[in-house]
């Protein structure tokens, strides 16, 4: 039955084609002269290769951290290519010079991105391998003063911005994947939302990683200044490959006085094969600054990755900030993912809401790793968490660890926890009731995992319900 | 309607139905009476398809088809319903969606329109005051924090909405006091039709009180060891289930 079970939350990697396109790709190997040769690349001012420059000595002090509990053999550092770029990618005029085949590429991928065809109200930044392809609705979002630009252009056209607010959440010595990142990052999106401005529409990223044996080293830096509203959405896919490639992406946000940010995540990056070969390493740092009165919310779909080390966290930095994490990870056949998120209470007053869902199939191995931190003078800080394990099959394992930690004796800190199995008992109901096995799945899954979906703006929660093979319709009826 | 022929199954080595043969026809009521451990459950399940029963020998004809051949849903989808002894809860999935994916599963299978969540909801409305429950309980998870009494009666809600040829109750008497019980046989009976059949798995007589069987079929040790009328039934109430097992030579 357990088999059954298996096979029916085992489908194809359907993203895994890759594009034959001549690109212009550094050879393997990381030394300083990689890191000139990218910022020169990139026609970067000095002070951003400065910056790079200081990161990449941080990283070569640092040693990779082992602490959390996935497995995977060294990686070689000098055997990967920090940098592949698709040969026509020069600054386009209009969407319409875009290669074909990198339209074509995120055609199949079902990302439109002539502005057009787009679907409403989602504003498109596409960046295949290092660099960003391009970006939609980029006048419209102008009119209200919103910047939605590759990162790459906001150093050129926005650089007191990009000085002010880069590393100013996750510094370069960080650690040692963001030390990396940060000296060889390529590309990624920015986004700056004036005062008082709600974004007109979603923002949404697709990253797409298509170059064998490169690592994908995107930087997201997001502020919503004072009163600003930006919803923002980011998905990931890679073609099927038998060697592991390395993603250490750096995500930052900043959300001034009274300010919202919310940032959904669907992770599908290829899994590797039911044998466990292939697959990202998907090592990302996440973390978003919190001032007065303002709000960050985390949202993620992890359903990809051969190994995910990620947690999402908030610094609430202000009084009366609210820092919320909402998660579903998914891990099926070797799968490993040691994810969850940090909150650091540091404001008055400040509030943060955690729910976790993971779910284990096959051998996949789910760790929840979260931290609550409470500071001295984080008067009446609150923080909920609730994580929820669900197991499918006997082969696969759930972890929960949780680090609490409080220095304020107002503050009011609760964790609860389960784990429950999909049994063949519910199954068989569901099936008794006419249901196929495969329907009675994603009931099931889609149950468990509705207090998150119910988090995700309308298109994302569509590409999570396809994702995971189940039907959303559970949570709206 | 269903013609039980020689039906053996266990679970594992060890052999739990050991020979069963029941016909039940079009309109009738039938109940299967037994002491705890006789197999009376077992039955049930099996005739459902549950995986964790191996059929061993015997056959099962329903409607002229070989049922042991189907699948679990696609005897679901042609019209065999087990109202269970124990519902299980399925958190975060509502009642009202369970409930319409299940309605729309055996219509297609029936080659029948599909009902849209505004005309289900008529449907479901009407249902509801079969079973005396609370249009509320329709947006709450299946089963999930419902008491006894409510899954029970959840139970034979799907039963009115699913309008089965054949439907078994397993022991849903079981933990129901007598107004609940009352409500749940009044359900029943307002269901019954010319057209589908009922097999009424019971520990006691007293749900035989409000839904009169046509047969009563006492089942002790995997075999049927006695078949009458109604009045068996009766019998049962007053000399208790040890006659019976004596007169089998297995032992009380």
């Amino acid at each position: 039955m357990s088999s059954e079970i298996e096979l029916l939350v085992n489908k194809d990697y359907q993203y895994g084609f890759s594009t034959d396109i001549e690109a212009d790709q550094l050879p393997p190997g990381l030394d300083e002269g990689v890191v000139r040769a990218i910022s020169a690349r990139k026609n970067e001012p000095e002070w951003m290769l400065d910056w790079r420059l200081k990161a990449f000595r941080r990283w070569q002090q640092m040693t990779e951290p082992h602490w959390s509990n996935v497995k995977y053999p060294k990686i070689d550092y000098q055997a990967i290519s920090y940098y592949s770029a698709p040969r026509s990618a020069k600054p386009l005029a209009s969407l319409d010079e875009l290669d074909p085949k990198i339209r074509e590429t995120y055609d199949k991928l079902g990302i439109p991105l002539q502005e057009q065809k787009l679907l409403a109200g989602v504003a498109v930044d596409a960046v295949f391998d290092s660099v960003s392809v391009g970006t939609t609705y980029k006048a419209e979002l102008k009119k209200h003063g919103v910047i939605f630009c590759s990162f790459a252009e906001a150093v050129r056209e926005y650089p007191e911005l990009v000085r002010r607010y880069l590393g100013s959440v996750v510094p370069y010595s960080d650690n040692f994947f963001a030390a990396l990142n940060s000296a060889v990052f390529s590309d990624g999106s920015f986004v700056y939302v004036p005062k008082g401005v709600r974004c007109p529409m979603e923002l949404s990223t697709y990253f797409r990683i298509n170059a064998a044996d490169t690592g994908q080293f995107e930087r997201t830096l997001i502020v919503a200044d004072e009163g600003a509203y930006v919803s923002y959405l980011e998905g990931c896919t890679a073609p099927k490959r038998s060697t592991n490639q390395l993603h250490a992406a750096v995500v930052e946000l900043v959300a001034l006085d009274r300010a919202t940010v919310k940032y959904s995540t669907v992770q599908n990056w290829y899994a590797g094969d039911e044998h466990g070969v292939g697959g990202i390493y998907n090592f990302v740092t996440k973390r978003g600054k919190a001032f007065a009165g303002s709000r960050i919310s985390w949202t993620q779909v992890e359903t990809g990755s051969a190994i995910t080390w990620k947690y999402p966290s908030v610094i609430l930095q202000g009084d009366n900030s609210t820092g919320e994490f909402y998660s579903v990870a998914v891990v099926n056949n070797h799968q490993q993912a040691d994810t969850g998120t940090k909150m650091i209470h540091i404001g008055r007053n400040t509030k943060s809401n955690i729910v976790s869902k993971g779910i284990s199939a096959g051998q996949g191995n789910n760790s929840y790793r979260g931290q609550v931190k409470v500071m001295p003078k984080a008067e009446g800080a609150r923080n909920y968490t609730q994580c929820d394990s669900m197991l499918i099959g006997n082969r696969c394992g759930a972890h929960t660890f949780p680090y609490v930690e409080v220095q304020n004796n107002t503050a009011i800190v609760e964790h609860e926890a389960s784990t429950s199995k999909i049994g063949e008992d519910q199954i068989f109901y569901c099936k008794q009731r006419g249901l196929s096995g495969e329907q009675a799945v994603s009931m099931i899954v889609s149950g468990f995992c509705r207090e998150v979906f119910k988090e995700l703006p309308m298109e994302f929660a569509l590409e999570a319900q396809q994702l995971l093979g189940i039907t959303l319709e559970g949570s709206v009826g | 309607m269903i013609h039980i022929s020689d039906l053996r199954a266990s679970v594992g080595d060890k052999e739990i139905l050991k020979g069963i043969s029941l016909d039940v026809g079009a309109g009738e009521i039938h109940a299967i009476m037994g002491p705890n451990g006789s197999g009376k459950s077992t039955l049930a399940q099996v005739l459902a398809g549950h995986p964790g029963y191996e059929v061993t020998s015997g056959s099962v004809i329903y409607q002229g088809k070989d049922l042991l051949d189907m699948e679990p849903e696609e005897r679901a989808q042609a019209g065999v319903f087990l109202a269970f002894q124990y519902p299980v809860e399925i958190p975060g999935v509502s009642n009202a969606y369970f409930l319409r994916t299940a309605y729309n599963e055996v219509r297609k299978a029936r080659g029948e329109p599909e009902a849209d969540p505004l005309e289900f909801l008529d449907i479901v409305a009407d249902r509801l005051k079969l079973v005396d429950l609370d249009e509320a309980m329709l947006q709450r998870s299946v089963n999930a924090g419902f008491s006894g009494g409510e899954k029970k009666r959840n139970e034979i809600l799907q039963l009115a909405v699913l309008d089965p040829a054949l439907a078994i109750l397993d022991e849903t008497d079981s933990g129901l006091d007598i107004d609940a019980l009352r409500t749940v046989a009044d359900g029943v009976n307002k269901l019954r039709r010319q057209d589908n059949a009922f097999l009424v798995v019971t520990h006691y007589q007293r749900l035989l009180n409000y839904i009169v069987p046509d047969r009563v079929h006492v089942l002790v040790d995997g075999r049927i060891a006695r078949s009458g009328g109604k009045e068996l039934a009766l019998e049962l109430e007053a000399r208790g289930y040890d006659w019976i097992t004596a007169e089998q030579g297995v032992g009380a």
